[in-house]
């Protein structure tokens, strides 16, 4: 009990964040046109590739002789690369159709 | 000085994360909203590897293998990205997505695996001694949630693409709940178990989780698969937020966290759209064996007429008002820009021609939108649900094109049905309709089609593509 106490106040900040971005990311796409369900899922799938994030500083902590390290943090870093893109191409390919005729 | 200005790169980037996704779910700015979220993204990537620090203030390094990477993916994604067809859409974005999750369940392994170095180190004798308790949950839960979401993508990317077909066998949902339960309890046997076995038990969770991935999404049928996307997508979401705990990197949380709630509403709404609940999606395994005897409970099996191309195209040509109803059979033909030929054509000799989308047709939402906006369809010649129903009413000739469930009359009047309740475009009240489709095989819920049975109905065997070719020079000639 006391240990998640002491969790929970030592995270506050993360925790507050958390919550809060529940109820943004609920609230602000409520309201989307069935039309934009596709580009938007798309567009959400490209920024969790934020994730890239965490697999640099994997990367670039490791020491040079953890060869088990490196090689898995440079293919994490080589798919994290790959969702970002290609999720943003992707979806700016998708609404490029939707832009063309207006 | 430099962590500040890291700290504002990720302040930024979070914002624009926001700001994009708001963005996107409105027409008019949504591409703008892309741009927005793809340059906050930029602003993190490239702020971390330079600004980063860690908490014994060392920057980074192996920045040589850092660029390698990120240049390799970067081409590897523009190309596939940039080459992927309109029609294969759905799995494109299936396939990244479990590129996030596997990125994600990367992460973990290799921070579990600084951890337990640690320990050894440390020699405690439990690895629990030497890992704080919401370091290690952080750790296995985006070892886990990442893994379920690498996994489950790659089935339904090969569900898309057709080289899995749905798998249904007895017990199948107690066996999946029975393997989830294992992975949690694995997890905490890793925890608690000494340094010696932790790790062997952590390679058994993340295995354990990567075949939940696969067994989740087998039986779901390949209708559902963007609810499920959409699903994993926010699970990766997750995922990420996970790593955010770990490396306490405020851009990794919010980014995540919103996409996991996004995500999870946009899985319901997509669910709405079908009227479907979504554990009705993943647990009632529509179109899945079970059901395909009672959707054809109302035996109506008997004739169909079929028509020939040149009475097509006279009954097209002299008609007042022609809708055409697109579905995943156009898609596979590739059949858009033919379409759009005959609609001019028609135009060009005064019949009225429109577009009647239903939200769900084709293998995911707004697939219709996107494939005849390829092809230069004016975008007021679609028509919504609603005002295609309506529409219908005045309709001479509706003209079918590789659509079935959305036009099967059983969601209706058939409460046997897998796919009663949900809305469809009442082509009946129309005076002639005329189906495309290849053959008389049932659509891809696996149902059968009262529709085609119907007096006003005539059967267009062939090819979308094909078919249309023959009814424009047909009607040419007219």
């Amino acid at each position: 009990m006391e240990a998640a106490l002491k969790w929970v106040s030592e995270n506050q900040q993360m925790i507050y964040i958390v919550i809060l971005m529940i109820f943004l990311g609920i609230e602000i796409i409520g309201r989307v046109p069935s039309v934009l369900h596709t580009p938007l899922m798309s567009g959400a799938n490209a920024i969790h590739g934020v994730v890239i994030i965490g697999a640099i500083i994997v990367m670039g902590r490791a020491a040079e002789t953890n060869y088990l390290a490196l090689i898995l943090g440079f293919l994490a870093v080589i798919l994290g690369t790959l969702n970002v893109v290609g999720g943003f191409v992707v979806t700016d390919r998708m609404l490029e159709m939707f832009k063309k005729k207006k | 000085m430099q962590l500040d200005i890291l700290t504002i790169c990720y302040i930024a980037a979070s914002v624009t994360f926001i700001m994009g996704l708001k963005m996107l779910s409105s027409p008019a700015t949504a591409r703008r909203g892309n741009l927005v979220a793809a340059a906050g993204m930029l602003v993190a990537i490239i702020g971390t590897i330079f600004l980063y620090k860690d908490e014994n203030g060392n920057s980074l390094h192996n920045y040589s293998w850092i660029f390698a990477a990120l240049i390799i993916g970067a081409i590897i994604g523009v190309v596939a990205a940039k080459k992927v067809k309109m029609t294969a859409m759905p799995e494109m974005v299936s396939f990244f997505n479990g590129m996030g999750g596997a990125c994600a369940a990367l992460i973990s392994v290799i921070e579990f695996d600084y951890v337990f170095r640690t320990a050894e180190k440390m020699q405690t004798l439990h690895f629990a001694d030497s890992v704080a308790t919401g370091h290690f949950l952080a750790i296995a839960a985006g070892a886990i949630i990442g893994s379920i979401s690498f996994a489950g993508s790659m089935v339904a990317w090969g569900k898309l693409n057709g080289s899995f077909k749905d798998v249904v066998f007895k017990a199948q949902h107690s066996l999946n709940l029975l393997v989830f339960a294992l992975v949690i309890v694995l997890a905490f046997v890793t925890y608690f178990a000494t340094n010696q076995y932790a790790d062997y038990f952590f390679i058994a969770t993340v295995t354990l989780a990567l075949i939940y991935g696969v067994l989740f999404v087998l039986p779901i049928g390949g209708a559902d698969m963007p609810v499920v996307i959409s699903l994993l997508n926010s699970f990766t979401g997750v995922a990420a937020a996970c790593g955010g705990f770990l490396y306490n990197n405020k851009a990794m949380l919010t980014g995540g966290i919103l996409v996991g709630a996004a995500g999870t509403l946009l899985t319901i709404l997509m669910c709405k759209a079908m009227n479907r609940s979504l554990t009705n999606v993943l647990i009632g395994s529509f179109g899945s064996k079970e059901n395909t005897t009672s959707g054809s409970a109302t035996t109506n099996s008997g004739s169909y007429k079929e028509i020939s191309i040149s009475d097509a195209a006279m009954v097209m040509r002299y008609a007042n008002k022609v809708m055409i109803v697109p579905g995943y059979g156009l898609a596979v033909a590739q059949a858009q820009h033919t379409c759009h030929e005959l609609e001019k054509l028609l135009e060009d000799k005064g019949v009225e021609v429109q577009y009647a989308i239903h939200p769900v047709a084709g293998r995911m939402p707004g697939h219709m939108n996107v494939l005849l906006a390829e092809a230069d369809v004016s975008y007021d010649r679609l028509l919504e649900l609603e005002q295609a129903n309506d529409a219908l009413k005045s309709t001479d000739v509706v003209l079918v094109l590789g659509a079935n469930d959305v036009v099967n009359p059983a969601a209706k009047n058939n409460p046997a049905s897998p796919i009663y309740g949900m809305p469809i475009l009442d082509v009946e009240q129309a005076k002639n309709v005329i189906v495309n489709k290849r053959s008389m095989k049932p659509g891809y819920a696996g149902i059968d089609n009262d529709l085609f049975y119907q007096p006003k109905t005539s059967m267009l065997f062939g090819d979308g593509k094909k078919v249309l070719q023959e009814l424009i020079s047909e009607i040419k000639t007219l």
